[in-house]
């Protein structure tokens, strides 16, 4: 019954309807292949939502984890293609690596300057992608030079099925990593000290400091893992695309952002869930991946976002509305 | 009202002439300068060259213009991240109007008094976008960041689906004079810069109207004690901000001859950098035109001795965040020291 009368609980009630709307106006987006392609779409997108979820949760606002999936996809890739090393474990690891200690960077700045979040992540962003391209190359890693362990992994599907025509579909098992990711994110949002402490710092940075957190501590946590999040997502999305782009992910910072406040995160701080965030990430997907289904000129696909994003934003001020005087 | 109005302002002026912003325009003036000393002196003949100054003083207003439309923003506490989709939603309106207008005879036959109405259309789109910013942020009560984030999304849509993608070129001569003509020797955009710093520097410092937006950024609560109707202010704040925008989208589409829907892109993050170097408070209360300048003038020239030592333009954006970064910094450790 609680439930019910969540935020969430409305968020999951308008993906459904605009899924029944979709399927309406084309029946083809209930095709098996078309589901499943759209769950892909969600992995990498989600797992940077996660990291803009907990920011956003603890009052600030990150625009800086593009460049630092940049960052860990292109150093590692090339890495690994210099090495000539060809292996999982060991590049996934520098990568989340890479993205914790640049959120490290984020967190130190933003705690020890008092300075906002958004102004900090716009310096760092530039700061990390100009050196990646500048010191480390803007040619494209393609799918001839890419190591072979990575390809072979994100190819893995969960299982697979066959098309009238006989070629064959599947679903990515990186949903899977994606879930747990946010299974996990959740429980330590819901379960543990410094879970809470992410809260009570959005909330009110000042009771919490109150209360006995450790403010320090907290932004460290919200921020490396942040970090480390959209580090490993860069890989993620490379071993996917089986193509590292340093060039990549421009722009995506908004379409993040947007899913995330979609999916009820207050940008005050203090409020969100990780359900929220995962179901407003498959309306974003969902809604950008349907327009041509529809028959919309992809050309409105920017209008669409911009207005969702606004519509989202005007719910959860109305919601959240605080007395400014 | 006269009674409220002297008590808001004195302590204004006060701060106007205090001594942190003379500091830092001051600090501003000595980066310049050695910013100057220390390119001349690594490439001399073609840093000093006319040619040189000369293509700075025609491509720097543009970038300027919105910096100083963001320092206008953030004086209330907010920030504007819709400005470059305005300016080229500004370009872009235009262009089409021209198109329009020209029929089957081509843009080059348009005088002075469609290049005018172009001008006035494209300011007017701009003040159209500042209300529905303004809107978002006053009555709604959206975070600034989040509603002209989306509103930003929004204008960069409408001009894709106005172009379809590709670039509008063909502006009539009158307008290609705005960005690459001259007057009496000078350019004429930066004619206009000087007239709008010259102008803004007037209004924020020497009016109530300027006094009070500073006085939301400083002190919300106080300022709404006074009289000031923080709603209404806002919608001006914003609209002169569009409208700033909309002008720079002006310049960059006479300069280039042509407005696209991703023109200017990387303008946005140089924008809040200038606008917070040169001594603007992004929590709000604090900007002086005249700062903006002097920090305008500086990474200007810092980015243009880079290109002639052809540095990377990418390491040129690792410069401009590492700057701002620094300047974050320096402006905590001088609060904490003051303090």
């Amino acid at each position: 019954m609680r439930f019910l009368r969540s935020s969430d609980a409305i968020i999951l009630a308008i993906l459904v309807v605009a899924m029944i709307f979709i399927g309406l106006v084309n029946p083809a987006f209930w095709q098996m292949s078309n589901l499943f392609s759209l769950l892909k779409e969600n992995v990498v997108i989600g797992i940077m939502a996660l990291g803009v979820l907990l920011v956003m949760i603890s009052g600030g606002i990150d625009v800086s984890f593009t460049a630092f999936a940049v960052a860990g996809m292109y150093l590692t890739v090339r890495a690994m293609v210099a090495l000539d090393y060809n292996g999982l474990v060991l590049p996934f690891m520098s990568a989340i690596l890479i993205g914790g200690l640049l959120g490290l960077m984020n967190a130190g700045i933003i705690h020890r300057f008092k300075m906002i979040p958004l102004i900090v992540t716009l310096g760092t962003a530039s700061v990390v992608r100009g050196l990646v391209l500048g010191l480390v190359g803007t040619s494209n890693v393609n799918i001839n030079k890419m190591p072979d362990a990575l390809v072979e992994f994100g190819k893995t599907d969960l299982f697979t099925l066959e098309r009238a025509n006989g070629s064959t579909y599947g679903l990515t098992a990186m949903i899977v990593i994606y879930l747990g990711l946010a299974l996990a994110l959740h429980l330590v949002l819901k379960h543990t000290m410094i879970g809470r402490s992410v809260y009570a710092y959005g909330a009110d940075p000042e009771a919490a400091k109150r209360v006995g957190f450790s403010t320090g501590r907290t932004m460290i946590f919200v921020y490396v893992t942040a970090g480390a999040l959209a580090g490993f997502s860069g890989l993620l999305h490379s071993s996917m695309i089986w193509l590292a782009n340093p060039r990549d992910f421009v722009g995506l910072e908004l379409d993040v952002i947007a899913a995330v406040v979609l999916g009820g995160a207050s940008i005050f701080g203090g409020r969100g869930t990780v359900l929220g965030t995962v179901l407003g990430v498959f309306i974003l997907v969902m809604i950008q991946n349907s327009l041509i289904l529809m028959g919309i000129d992809t050309t409105w696909q920017r209008i669409v976002v911009g207005a969702m994003l606004i519509a989202a934003v005007t719910v959860t001020a109305l919601r959240d509305r605080r007395a400014l005087v | 009202m006269n009674d409220t109005n002297s008590t808001v302002t004195r302590p204004g002026l006060r701060n106007l002439v205090s001594g942190e912003t003379a500091q830092t325009n001051l600090m501003l003036a000595v980066v310049c300068i050695l910013v100057l000393i220390s390119m001349t002196a690594l490439r001399p003949t073609m840093f000093l060259s006319s040619y040189n100054f000369e293509s700075m003083a025609f491509f720097m207003p543009e970038l300027g213009i919105l910096s100083i439309a963001m320092m206008i923003a953030m004086l209330t506490g907010g920030i504007d991240l819709s400005i470059v989709g305005v300016a080229n939603l500004a370009g872009i309106t235009a262009g089409t109007l021209f198109a329009t207008m020209a029929g089957d005879g081509g843009s080059a036959a348009l005088g002075l008094g469609p290049v005018t109405l172009g001008v006035i259309v494209a300011l007017l789109v701009g003040m159209a976008a500042g209300l529905l910013n303004g809107f978002l942020i006053s009555v709604l009560k959206i975070t600034p960041i989040l509603a002209t984030l989306g509103t930003g999304q929004v204008f960069i849509g409408l001009c894709l689906v106005l172009t379809g993608g590709p670039a509008i070129v063909g502006f009539p001569p009158g307008w290609n004079a705005i960005g690459n003509g001259k007057l009496l020797g000078i350019p004429v955009p930066l004619l206009i810069f000087v007239l709008i710093c010259i102008a803004l520097s007037l209004l924020l410092a020497r009016t109530s109207f300027g006094l009070r937006l500073k006085l939301i950024g400083t002190n919300p609560k106080a300022a709404v004690y006074a009289g000031v109707k923080r709603g209404q202010m806002i919608f001006y704040s914003y609209m002169l901000t569009g409208a700033l925008a909309a002008l720079a989208g002006v310049l960059l589409s006479a300069r280039t001859n042509a407005a696209k829907s991703d023109y200017g892109a990387s303008y946005l993050l140089q924008a809040v950098l200038i606008a917070v170097l040169g001594g603007t408070n992004p929590a709000g209360g604090r900007g002086n035109v005249l700062g903006v300048a002097l920090a305008l003038i500086s990474l200007t020239l810092l980015s243009s001795g880079f290109q002639m030592m052809r540095v990377s333009n990418h390491l040129i954006d690792f410069v401009w965040g590492g700057f701002l970064i620094g300047v974050i910094a320096l402006n905590s450790w001088r609060s904490r020291k003051g303090s």
